[in-house]
């Protein structure tokens, strides 16, 4: 069964493409002269990367995520929505191509969690190496066992291993966080606006299904001699490193033309298939920071693809673009990756914090204290972070003065941000706080941003920033505004709907033990990172030498990374249970005015059977009034 | 009691607590004795100085939310008990017009003191000083390089930055293959060092002001050995840091042995290289100990015998013959450049000298 489904017949399109295209680009090379018929190893990197090219675009129309498309352009008419096949088992939908907001967004969150357990697992390894001085495990011939056969066999150091899991670590985090972004836009924007489905489905499934291409080929460079350019890929250094490089390049730019599709489908959606009477001013404030963040992804996402586009270029046809002898300059590259990458670490967190803005009012039972002015903040943030990208750049060498205006800038990114803070604690004030696990997610993230939030001005005055840069105190700073505002926020938002879901309640108690045991582990680890760094540990370093304080210190983080990774084990097995035989709830599990929970859990197929009508205000928590008509007067003619 | 007076009576006990916590963090928790090492330069002062302010701002804002957020939790338990019914609200406000003015522009006046603060110092820490030191210092991977041009231009070049105490320095940094950055904790200021020649020199100011033992270490991603890429740094009083450079500065004389070690040591080989007697330990680049003569195994499988033209061609042209077990692409390909043919054949002299 499962050999006919889109997955696997993508996967055998993909190896069977991968093959064809090296096939292709080798016999044009050996037909030009350009490389010699044998050994292949000696100029193989050109047909790999064909083979990667041509492999990816494989995966998609064997996968059959074209043929609706094609059909069009026969001229054949297609049904707007595919009915479910009645014949096939409850998870056949998720194994294949479907056009259900509701499908894709559960896709896009497993797939997520999938992606954040490599991810975890690779900080683990290296968390290993780094619990004590010297190099101590990543030496061990077991990883060279792992390697067989790969460009790293008889050639694997401790270093290079390092500096590949390391590398890989940040990048794989990077595609599960976005995978999770587009798992939440995708399952909530159409429920929360009362629309059926997003505005253009089939470009949604296409954004969804390019991330699986995507995601092997970042891992496959771990098997073609990895890369130890770090996530941000520096040339001339990119310039330089093994051929696992280009597969993290190519791996990249398929996931960002998934958020750059994926987020005019968004914007789209929340522009045009509003509910009557919904204004913007009056849409569930997480709506607003899936938009906000949607505006980001369209029109940033490009630049990181231009500049790993002009690496690869580089690489392959010899093109000067970063090298300072030929007239290239190492520091434009820099330009073009942050002024995505900034903005990006927005992507990651507007939505986290839209959950956060979005939970407070129901388990505190109050309307949320200053609706418009969260909602705009977002916009704020979207808006001025486009204006902050040379802040990673203070000491790269970039033209001196230009380090001022970027200082003020970044620094002015603190008063969007402050005025969440400031309604939130506006809105617990004198709430009738329900504690249920969401809610303890909610205000762990709070603290958990907060403490990202007042780390960084430190390394926004330049000054500071010179001692600070490429510190493991950036690091501390950076998991703190990760965490808090995606993990933490992802989890409560997974605990909140997960009944919309699937129609069961994930357990309490285990719920509350995952986050009291995530929680402090985490506070241990990053407050531990902000203090090495102080002290003189630079980020990406395989090994240390800076005494025992900094040592033991090292040894808790690697332990609270340990902690973390079994709370998340303790999720999935509750995750696990739940769905076997966890509690049946119906209807409105958490007391909410939000129309998605005025509809049976889990929600049905085409969502709301009638068009509700807004009649309210969202958050109005102790007023007589609805938010939704559920069972609207039909309108008068032609609407 | 009256409702009002109680109500009241509830902000002074949070602002009494967000002040008792403020005072808490700022002067027990967030010092720069207890988060800063030494401060051992002119720039340091001042760093460290904004550093103090940060640190209490972070002690108000962190206090302020977290405080507002465990008394509302504690509060809620008091009214409504620990597991409140679902029905029934908390007190109703929708939000507050001038509330939300005045955290929007109270942040702004402050990121703008900040910001100018910031301004400040960094016109304090790259202030510049007539006539001072100038030193080269040349990244490569994965090792550092100091050349110490003299008035009669001839250069003195080591693997150790010496330093005089209370003397203005600039150091003018190049490397010669991918981006590294120059980073001593204890004088806090750092510069990325660029490749690409002369147009992408980059200055550093430094006034050591503490006579010590420090280390460079290289703070930006760099390859294999990137953690490996530090060098000793000695601050010295001024007589010692002339005598240095005169000693230093010597010829090395007749023995090509002894001109060899120099210069491997000086233009990094033995960062990647064993050189020194002891037991064998994994390194970078093949060990040189009892190299001379040996046989070696390469990576297509052949074998040679490390004779004058194998470890010739080995400096030359590095991935012409790989040793097994190593990688190519990892020693730079530049020596022939960097080096004279006679100090190429005293280091050669050198290897020889090792064993076998």
């Amino acid at each position: 069964m499962f050999l006919r489904s889109a997955l696997f017949k993508g996967l055998l399109g993909q190896a069977v493409g991968t093959v064809i295209g090296v096939a292709f680009v080798w016999m044009l090379r050996i037909l030009f002269g350009a490389a010699p018929a044998f050994p292949f190893d000696a100029h193989r990197e050109p047909a790999l990367v064909g083979g990667a090219v041509i492999g990816a675009i494989s995966f998609m129309v064997f996968a059959g995520v074209f043929d609706d498309w094609f059909k069009w352009t026969r001229g054949e008419s297609t049904p707007d929505h595919h009915e479910p096949d009645k014949d096939k088992p409850g998870w056949w939908r998720y194994f294949n191509v479907d056009y259900d907001h509701k499908i894709i967004g559960v896709q896009y969150g497993v797939t997520s969690l999938i992606v954040l357990g490599a991810g975890g697992i690779l900080a683990l390894l290296f968390r290993i190496e780094l619990a004590q001085q010297g190099i101590t495990f990543l030496n061990n011939e077991v990883f060279d066992l792992l390697f067989i056969g790969t460009e790293w066999y008889q050639h694997t150091s401790a270093a290079d291993l390092y500096n590949t899991f390391m590398s890989l670590h940040g990048m794989v985090m990077i595609a599960s966080i976005l995978l999770g972004v587009g798992a939440m836009s995708n399952y909530l924007v159409p429920l929360m606006i009362g629309a059926n489905d997003m505005a253009f489905p089939r470009l949604n499934a296409f954004a969804y299904w390019v991330n699986v291409p995507g995601a092997l080929l970042l891992l496959s460079s771990l098997f073609l001699g990895g890369f130890d350019t770090g996530w941000t890929g520096y040339p001339p250094l990119s310039v330089r490193a093994p051929i696992g490089v280009q597969m993290f390049l190519l791996g990249v730019y398929l996931v960002g033309l998934s958020s750059i599709f994926g987020a005019i489908n968004v914007i789209v959606t929340t522009l045009r298939l509003r509910a009557p009477g919904m204004t913007m001013f009056k849409m569930p404030i997480f709506v607003w920071a899936a938009f906000a963040t949607a505006i980001i992804q369209l029109t940033a996402t490009q630049l990181i693809g231009l500049s790993f586009q002009l690496v690869m270029f580089q690489r392959l046809l010899g093109m000067g673009f970063f090298d300072g002898t030929v007239g290239g300059n190492p520091i434009l590259f820099q330009h073009l990756f942050w002024f995505y990458s900034h903005p990006a670490v927005y992507v990651f967190i507007l939505p986290g914090l839209g959950v956060i803005s979005e939970l407070l009012p129901v388990f505190t039972r109050k309307p949320l204290f200053g609706y418009k002015w969260i909602a705009l903040s977002s916009l704020g943030i979207a808006l001025v972070g486009f204006f902050v990208w040379a802040h990673h750049m203070f000491t790269s060498g970039m033209t001196s003065y230009l380090r001022l205006p970027f200082m003020y800038s970044t620094l002015l990114v603190a008063v969007p941000t402050g005025v969440k803070f400031f309604s939130w604690a506006g809105t617990l004030w004198r709430g009738k706080i329900h504690l249920d696990t969401p809610m303890l997610f909610v205000l762990g993230s709070i603290v958990i941003f907060l403490l990202g939030g007042v780390s960084g001005p430190p390394n926004g005055t330049v000054a500071t920033d010179l001692h600070l840069h490429d510190t493991y105190w950036v690091v501390g700073h950076f998991h703190d505004t990760m965490f808090g505002g995606y993990i933490f926020p992802l989890f409560a938002a997974i605990y909140y709907w997960f009944p919309k879901m699937s129609g069961k309640r994930l357990n309490e108690f285990w719920g509350k033990v995952h986050f009291w045991v995530m929680f402090p582990a985490f506070l241990v680890m990053t407050l531990g990172q902000m203090y090495v760094g102080l002290h003189g540990m630079r980020r990406r370093i395989a090994d240390y030498d800076l005494g025992p304080v900094v040592e033991n210190v090292q040894f808790w983080i690697t332990i609270a990374a340990f902690v973390i990774f079994s709370s998340i084990l303790i999720f999935l097995v509750n995750a696990y249970f739940t769905a076997k035989r966890g509690e049946v709830v119906e209807g409105n599990v958490w007391n909410s005015r939000s129309p998605e929970w005025q509809i049976p859990n889990p929600a049905p197929l085409h969502n709301y059977s009638k068009q509700f009508a807004v009649i309210g205000e969202p958050y109005d928590y102790g007023h007589g009034d609805e938010y939704v008509n559920m069972n609207p007067a039909p309108s008068p003619a032609g609407d | 009691m009256n409702k009002k007076l109680l109500s009241i009576g509830e902000y002074v006990l949070v602002a009494a607590l967000v002040v008792a916590s403020t005072y808490f963090l700022g002067a027990k928790v967030l010092t720069n004795e207890f988060l800063l090492p030494m401060q051992a330069s002119e720039q340091a002062v001042v760093i460290d100085e904004l550093f103090g302010i940060h640190w209490w701002l972070i002690a108000f804002f962190f206090s302020l939310i977290v405080v507002f957020m465990l008394y509302s939790v504690f509060r809620s338990f008091i009214v409504h008990g620990l597991r409140p019914k679902r029905e029934g609200f908390g007190e109703y406000m929708e939000g507050n017009a001038r509330l939300e003015v005045v955290w929007t522009v109270v942040p702004l006046a402050l990121v703008v003191w900040i910001a100018f603060l910031g301004a400040d110092s960094l016109g304090k820490v790259e202030r510049r000083y007539a006539g001072p030191v100038e030193i080269n210092v040349i990244g490569t991977q994965w090792s550092w390089r100091f050349e110490y041009p003299t008035e009669e231009g001839v250069s003195v070049v080591s693997d150790k930055l010496y330093l005089p105490v209370d003397k203005p320095v600039v150091l003018h940094l190049q490397s010669t293959d991918v981006i590294h950055s120059f980073w001593v904790p204890e004088f806090r200021v750092k510069q990325d060092v660029l490749p690409g020649g002369e147009a992408f020199t980059r200055d550093l100011r430094i006034t050591a002001t503490e006579i010590g033992a420090y280390k460079v270490r290289c703070a930006e991603l760099c390859g294999e050995s990137h953690w490996s890429m530090q060098a000793d740094v000695q601050v010295v009083s001024e007589a010692e840091y002339e005598a240095w450079l005169v000693q230093a500065g010597e010829d090395c004389g007749d023995e090509a042995v002894a001109c060899g070690q120099r210069w491997a040591t000086q233009f990094g080989c033995v960062s990647c290289h064993q050189a020194a007697d002891g037991p064998i330990v994994p390194t970078t680049g093949p060990t040189w100990l009892e190299l001379f003569g040996s046989v070696v195994s390469l990576d297509d499988g052949s074998t040679v015998t490390a004779d004058e033209t194998y470890i010739l061609n080995s400096i030359l042209d590095p991935n012409s013959q790989i040793h097994a077990g190593f990688r190519p692409d990892v020693m730079p390909k530049n020596f022939g450049e960097l080096l004279t043919e006679e100090q190429i054949n005293q280091i050669i002299e050198f290897i020889k000298s090792l064993g076998q």
